[in-house]
């Protein structure tokens, strides 16, 4: 404990030198250039996702339109598979009477729908990839990280070592080797290759990140819980996990953003069942250039899900790290 | 300690497990897995690269000749190139990403009437998937339609520059867009080790009458460190690999002005096919990010040790 001078406690926040109009001044700074900052970045996201509500000219027009017609053609695009109709028929098929809401959209722009798209289906693959392999890599990250935190584990250094080394390695490279070795094993194009493949590469990420959070947690309250009659299992679930809370959330968010959007491996290493999302964006190539609108509505279905998460744990990965307020 | 021994002993004695089994039981999936999936590619890729070898040429089987494809590589100017580039890279983006991330958590450090917010909308880039982010700022960059010439002052299309298609140009735009993208990993990183900093180390320098500099070389820097070390180190393992990104973007061009090197080995596995050289180059690219590695790793060492 600090010895303090005043009878009311001084923290980061209420220190001597942190009162008056000076202080004041750089706070409201700070706050500005923050501010500034968050919404230069959120330019692009904010041009992406309303490309997914523009008509194909609107995406593209300079000046830039801020305000626009919504149109959903872009869903429509992502959803369908369409094909140009000929110049003659165009007319005619607009005529149709039995055309649904979509089809004539899409004969507003001499396109004709043939079927769904397998975004769904992708989209679905990317949610059981991505977290399974997160929760698998986040619970082996958590006990290897404790082991190494905690134990003196014989080669330790080495060890770490080797697991951050597994990252370093071009993925390109590794793909046609792994691309053999998946054929053999029957795990081309399967959920449960996938997953494996994104749990080790995440493992390293996983294992340093919570290490570090781990190594910050004092031993003393897990020496204090076994004194009290717990089992290291017992102290370890009761105490260590609890305050590694934090850290276990900035981690998991983590490695589901890496999961999610890994493109190499999923691209050289699925083909049709197990196909993730981000191989399959890209290809949402129109008749006559880039849908861009349809891009933009798929990287928004793609973003949602990440935000939801993200939104869900934002209370962990903001309150810093809880054991700050313990070592006070 | 001796007290908590005695105590696990006892423990142990009801139904529960050594130390070491638990090192061994939590430590042991992490290895194998790794073991597994990193051990075979490995060797098989080293095997490879002294093989001539083509994957899309399956009836001919690798044909040994030696250090062929590393004399190949090792003499061939442009690979020199290709490095000297991608460190230029690595080196402007991680160093860019780190005082963008540092600075911001600096600023979001003390809580204000929506800092979570702010905070959580500044993590979002992250979230989208580089190739996605790759295509939406070729959009962007675009000078006849794109929004960021626009924004920066050119409103008549096509009077701006072409900031993908001028080779003096197309790799800062490329940094633009990975500092972007990056500068909040680092953030929330550092961020998560302020908050950690305790409050009596401030209280004794306030009442030490420290300036904010020395608070800030004395204090916050060596307690940040070791987390601002992990980011570091995972970003420059990362830039050294970018490749997607790049793709998206500019495809290694216009020319070769933005071949970073991972991309040219993309083209020599993927386009030209030439897989026993693309796996020696690959084992070139390793060696070196290993070897920067280890000086991060150790200078995290002795941070860690000192604090």
């Amino acid at each position: 404990m600090a010895v303090s001078t005043t009878s009311v406690p001084i923290t980061y926040a209420t220190r001597v030198d942190k009162v008056g109009a000076r202080y004041q001044f750089t706070r409201a700074l700070r706050i500005a250039v923050v501010v500034l900052y968050a919404v230069i970045s959120l330019i692009p996201v904010f041009w992406m996702v309303t490309a997914a509500f523009k008509s194909r000219p609107d995406v593209v027009a300079i000046p830039p339109k801020v305000f626009f017609e919504p149109t959903i053609e872009g869903f429509i695009s992502l959803l369908t598979k369409r094909v140009l109709l000929p110049p003659g028929m165009i007319e005619e098929y607009k005529q149709r009477t039995d055309l649904n809401f979509a089809e004539r959209i899409m004969a507003e722009r001499g396109q004709r729908i043939t079927g769904p798209s397998q975004y769904g289906q992708r989209l679905l693959n990317s949610v059981i990839v991505a977290s399974a392999s997160t929760v698998l890599s986040v619970l082996l990250g958590v006990l290897a990280a404790y082991a190494f935190s905690r134990f003196n584990v014989p080669g330790k250094g080495d060890l770490l070592f080797f697991i951050l080394s597994t990252r370093m390695l071009p993925p390109v490279v590794v793909t046609i080797p792994i691309f053999l070795m998946y054929q053999q094993l029957r795990l081309y194009d399967t959920h449960l290759g996938l997953i494996l493949l994104y749990t080790v590469f995440n493992l390293s990420f996983a294992v340093w990140l919570l290490k570090g959070f781990i190594d910050e947690i004092p031993r003393e309250y897990e020496e204090a819980a076994l004194v009290d009659g717990y089992s290291r299992l017992q102290a370890f679930r009761k105490v260590v996990l609890p305050q590694a809370i934090t850290g276990i959330a900035a981690t998991f968010v983590f490695c589901l953003i890496f999961a999610w959007n890994e493109y190499a491996f999923a691209l050289m290493l699925t083909s049709e069942r197990a196909r993730t999302a981000p191989p399959s964006i890209p290809t949402v190539l129109g008749t006559g250039g880039i849908e861009w609108s349809a891009i933009a509505a798929g990287t928004l279905g793609f973003l949602i899900p990440v935000i939801i998460v993200t939104f869900a744990l934002r209370d962990y990965l903001l309150r810093g790290v809880t054991f700050g307020a313990l070592r006070k | 300690m001796q007290l908590t021994r005695t105590q696990t002993a006892r423990a142990h004695s009801r139904r529960s497990l050594t130390d070491v089994q638990i090192q061994v039981l939590f430590i042991a999936p992490t290895i194998i897995l790794l073991v597994l999936w990193n051990i075979f590619p490995l060797f098989y890729s080293l095997y490879l690269s002294f093989t001539e070898f083509s994957v899309i040429k399956p009836d001919v089987p690798p044909a040994w000749i030696g250090l062929q494809n590393y004399n190949k590589l090792l003499s061939d100017p442009r690979i020199w190139q290709y490095f000297t580039l991608t460190g230029r890279y690595v080196v402007t983006t991680v160093a860019l990403q780190a005082i963008v991330g540092f600075g911001l958590a600096l600023f979001l450090r003390e809580r204000f009437k929506g800092s979570g917010l702010i905070t959580t909308l500044i993590l979002i880039p992250i979230m989208m998937s580089p190739v996605v982010i790759g295509l939406f700022w070729k959009l962007i960059y675009n000078p006849a339609f794109g929004i960021f010439n626009y924004l920066i002052g050119y409103s008549v299309p096509n009077s701006g520059p072409d900031w993908l298609g001028e080779a003096s140009r197309a790799l800062w735009a490329i940094i633009i867009v990975d500092v972007w993208m990056w500068s909040p990993f680092v953030m929330l990183l550092c961020l998560s080790g302020l908050k950690a900093i305790p409050d009596y180390l401030y209280e004794a320098a306030a009442i030490d009458r420290a300036s904010p500099w020395f608070q800030f070389w004395r204090i916050t820097l060596p307690q940040v460190a070791p987390l601002l070390l992990i980011a570091i180190l995972f970003r420059t393992i990362e830039a050294f690999k970018t490749f997607d990104l790049v793709m998206g973007l500019t495809g290694g061009g216009p020319g070769d002005s933005t071949e970073l090197i991972a991309v040219h080995l993309y083209r020599a596995a993927f386009t030209r096919f030439t897989t026993g050289e693309s796996s020696a180059l690959a084992y070139i690219i390793l060696v070196i990010v290993i070897a920067v590695s280890n000086l991060y790793v150790r200078s995290l060492n002795r941070i860690r040790g000192e604090s």
